[in-house]
């Protein structure tokens, strides 16, 4: 075949190779969403079987999206808190959906059985959803658990107005400062733009299928 | 006595230095310290299973390069105060290469001053080339093989 262009040709070939290398490492490839972006619709299965989609969300502010686990310590440590934010703010117009994005054969406590014990046995009265193929994660770019991502609702869209941590202490629920999450829903909710837009916490790493 | 009992722990505690519970100025002096070795800092911890699981990887490393130096930073006290765990494993599992662990608050204003690449997701690793100030961040569990092909892209 003849190339005109070697160099653009080769170019692209290296493109195509990065993509490749990438894909094979197992990570997401590309860094998903970040703040004021529109979120795609996604449809899950829930713990009960029943299948929930973001588009449900019809007479809602907004929802505050978590990825989350049965096994990671963090995930656990914040169990608690992530009830009592449902429990606050889902009458207020934010819901909570959570999110389980791990490869069960990687990390078995987190398979659809498991997800459906612990959602009973902590009593969860929001989603708990599996998202098997990890596409879900990948397009938020999701990276730990717990990894919030909380939505605005504009029109029939929802946009992202904060993603990160939920507080600023993870071992101890009491020597929290920062209440990250709470304090951009107020923000929300008062029709202004959040100060913190984006944290980062230590926490597990998602359990990504290996390629 | 005393003599013989600091001596019998000495042998016992033989190879690796003890842990040393560090803040992060100490931290980022060591990631920004002038030397002729490769850095490999590992963060990591206890509860963290593939973190676990690769520490082989760099414990053989640190063993068989003697231009490479590894860190173990143990990111243990974020979620549990007390470092005993720490302690305990070093000691069950026989690590030889340094251990320090990071004692800071406000994960959302340390971890970009350790690398703005990292999401703060466990295990995370560095790799500096100290003499060009080359680095590399790698956000996952590494696999057999991995590091060596790394270390020879940054020397």
């Amino acid at each position: 075949m003849y190339n005109p262009n070697p160099q653009r040709m080769l170019k692209k070939m290296f493109t195509v190779l990065c993509g490749v290398l990438l894909l094979t490492a197992g990570a997401p490839v590309d860094n998903g969403y970040e703040v004021g972006d529109t979120v795609a619709d996604f449809k899950l299965k829930n713990v009960d079987g029943k299948m929930v989609a973001l588009s449900d969300y019809k007479d809602v502010k907004g929802v505050i999206v978590i990825f989350d686990c049965n096994t990671c310590p963090y995930s656990k440590g914040y169990n608690d808190r992530i009830k009592a934010l449902h429990d606050k703010y889902a009458g207020q117009g934010f819901p909570v959906i959570a999110i389980q994005p791990n490869d069960p054969t990687i990390s078995p406590g987190d398979s659809f059985e498991e997800m459906k014990k612990q959602a009973e046995k902590k009593g969860y009265k929001f989603p708990y959803l599996f998202d098997e193929t990890q596409q879900v994660a990948k397009a938020f770019g999701a990276t730990n658990t717990p990894h919030v991502f909380l939505l605005k609702k504009e029109g029939n869209a929802f946009k992202v107005a904060y993603i990160g941590a939920i507080d600023d202490s993870a071992k101890d629920a009491s020597a929290v400062t920062k209440r990250y999450v709470e304090d951009a829903i107020e923000a929300l909710k008062k029709g202004v733009a959040p100060a913190t837009t984006k944290t980062k916490a230590i926490g597990c790493t998602i359990k990504w299928r290996n390629a | 006595m005393m003599k013989y009992l600091s001596l019998f722990l000495i042998a016992f505690s033989a190879a690796a230095q003890p842990a040393k519970i560090v803040k992060l100025p100490e931290l980022k002096a060591l990631l920004n310290a002038p030397s002729d070795k490769i850095q490999v800092i590992n963060f990591w911890a206890t509860w963290c299973a593939p973190c676990v699981k690769e520490l082989p990887l760099f414990e053989k490393l640190g063993q068989e390069y003697p231009n490479v130096k590894v860190t173990l930073v143990s990111m243990d006290l974020d979620l549990d105060p007390n470092p005993d765990k720490v302690y305990r494993f070093i000691a069950r599992k026989k690590i030889q290469s340094d251990v320090l662990i990071l004692d800071e608050k406000d994960p959302n204003s340390y971890i970009d001053q350790i690398d703005k690449r990292w999401s703060g997701a466990l295990p995370a690793t560095i790799i500096i080339n100290p003499k060009t100030g080359q680095r590399k961040f790698i956000g996952r569990e590494l696999h057999e093989g991995e590091l060596e092909k790394l270390i020879a892209e940054i020397q």
